[in-house]
């Protein structure tokens, strides 16, 4: 507990069998507190949970909730698959904040108290940390993502200069994980909302050059649970996890349909 | 007995999804026209009211002006009228409609959404009438009131 981070005295640490290796990485005791669901074992209450395990400097949340499902509890359930940030798999709430638990260090986390991790908030949990994502990709199919064309097939790819490229990039980045959505009080209170997501992922088709459906889907969008909804309170612009500029984006597809409304 | 209850509990695991089936698709420009009028009646109400307030609590007298005779004085002029016609108008559907996004936020449940709104448009329909009525047919000296809850210069 009272190692610090960058001192390389793990000497001092509880570590006696490491020794004193010079840059040898410090431990330190982590409490997990986890919000846990098991209707088979424990009926339809949620409830939480404290584990302690010995974790290292480099370790993220992941980590030591590998460590917890491998070695004291393997009835604990939670998603992940690249462990890397780039399947979108692990998304949760980490200490009130959605994040993805590859991505976060717990050193970053304040070790010393006990770090709360519950499942994303409103979507239906269906065991400890798993929630049931089938409203987040019903709305994200709504919105048509793919290639809306017209006219001839070009004999050759469909070229696009930089410039047009560089309109939708940062759109481009999504990886679904839902962190936005469920971050959304919007969304929390019916899951009626559209949500964040599929507003990005339909930005990103409707600023492409290539694609002809941006009318189609702006009128989707121009529902009473699309982007009017949106109170621009940047919950989800904080919680993404690759930096999408998510608020801007929505603003942008607003913009689209004022503009094309008048 | 163990049994049926574990099924029971386990229902809304087997269909997890259900409450959160999206419902009928709502499209129509309703909600684009209310987010510009939002934004439009917030920067017309800025000048109407901070007009109102100057004109009413600082210019020539100030507060110690304001009694029935200040307020038929302004009336007497349509171009009073108007001002506040308009401003009661923006003021209460800007207030209404911003009322409404709250209870759509914040209301879970379609029973008491529905109150809440009915509440809410009974509150706006009230007070537009009776204010537009009061504007246009404002009296100070009505006729048969009692004399000492009358202004001094209905008696002159």
């Amino acid at each position: 507990m009272s190692t610090t981070m960058q001192s390389p005295a793990a000497t001092e640490s509880t570590q006696s069998s490491a020794g004193g290796e010079v840059g040898a990485v410090p431990s330190f005791d982590v409490t997990l507190r986890i919000r846990r669901y098991n209707v088979e074992t424990h009926g339809d209450e949620a409830y939480w949970e404290e584990f302690t395990v010995t974790a290292y400097g480099t370790d993220r949340l992941l980590d030591a909730l590998h460590k917890v499902k491998w070695d004291v509890d393997g009835s604990l359930s939670f998603r992940r698959s690249c462990a890397h940030g780039v399947c979108g798999s692990d998304a949760m709430r980490i200490n009130g904040r959605n994040r993805l638990a590859c991505k976060v260090l717990l050193k970053d986390l304040n070790p010393d108290k006990p770090i709360t991790v519950e499942p994303l908030k409103g979507l239906p949990v269906m065991k400890d940390l798993i929630v049931d994502m089938e409203p987040f990709f019903a709305s994200y199919r709504e919105i048509m993502p793919f290639l809306v064309t017209g006219g001839n097939e070009p004999t050759r790819e469909r070229l696009q200069s930089a410039e047009q490229r560089e309109r939708f990039d940062d759109t481009t980045k999504c990886i679904l994980c839902a962190a936005c959505t469920s971050s959304c009080p919007v969304f929390w209170t019916d899951g009626q909302y559209f949500g964040p997501a599929a507003i990005v992922n339909a930005h990103r088709f409707i600023f492409d050059s290539r694609d002809d459906g941006a009318a189609q889907r702006l009128e989707i969008l121009n529902d009473k649970e699309g982007v009017w909804r949106c109170r621009t309170i940047f919950n989800c612009t904080e919680a993404c996890p690759r930096g999408i500029q998510i608020t801007k984006a929505i603003q942008e597809v607003k913009r689209a349909m004022i503009t094309r409304a008048f | 007995m163990t049994t049926t209850t574990q099924a029971a509990a386990r229902l809304p695991i087997e269909n997890p999804g259900q409450a959160y089936q999206r419902r009928k698709t709502t499209r129509g420009n309703f909600e684009l026209y209310g987010w510009v009028f939002m934004r439009a009646s917030g920067v017309v109400l800025l000048v109407l009211i901070f007009a109102h307030l100057f004109v009413n609590l600082v210019a020539g007298e100030g507060i110690s002006a304001i009694d029935f005779g200040f307020v038929a004085g302004k009336w007497a002029s349509p171009f009073w009228q108007v001002w506040d016609l308009v401003m009661l108008w923006l003021a209460m559907l800007h207030g209404t409609n911003g009322v409404r996004t709250i209870i759509n936020d914040y209301a879970e449940r379609d029973g008491l959404r529905m109150w809440l709104k009915i509440a809410l448009y009974t509150a706006f329909v009230v007070v537009v009438t009776l204010g537009t009525l009061v504007i246009f047919t404002f009296d100070p000296c009505p006729p048969g009131a009692a004399a000492d809850l009358l202004p001094s210069f209905c008696t002159t």
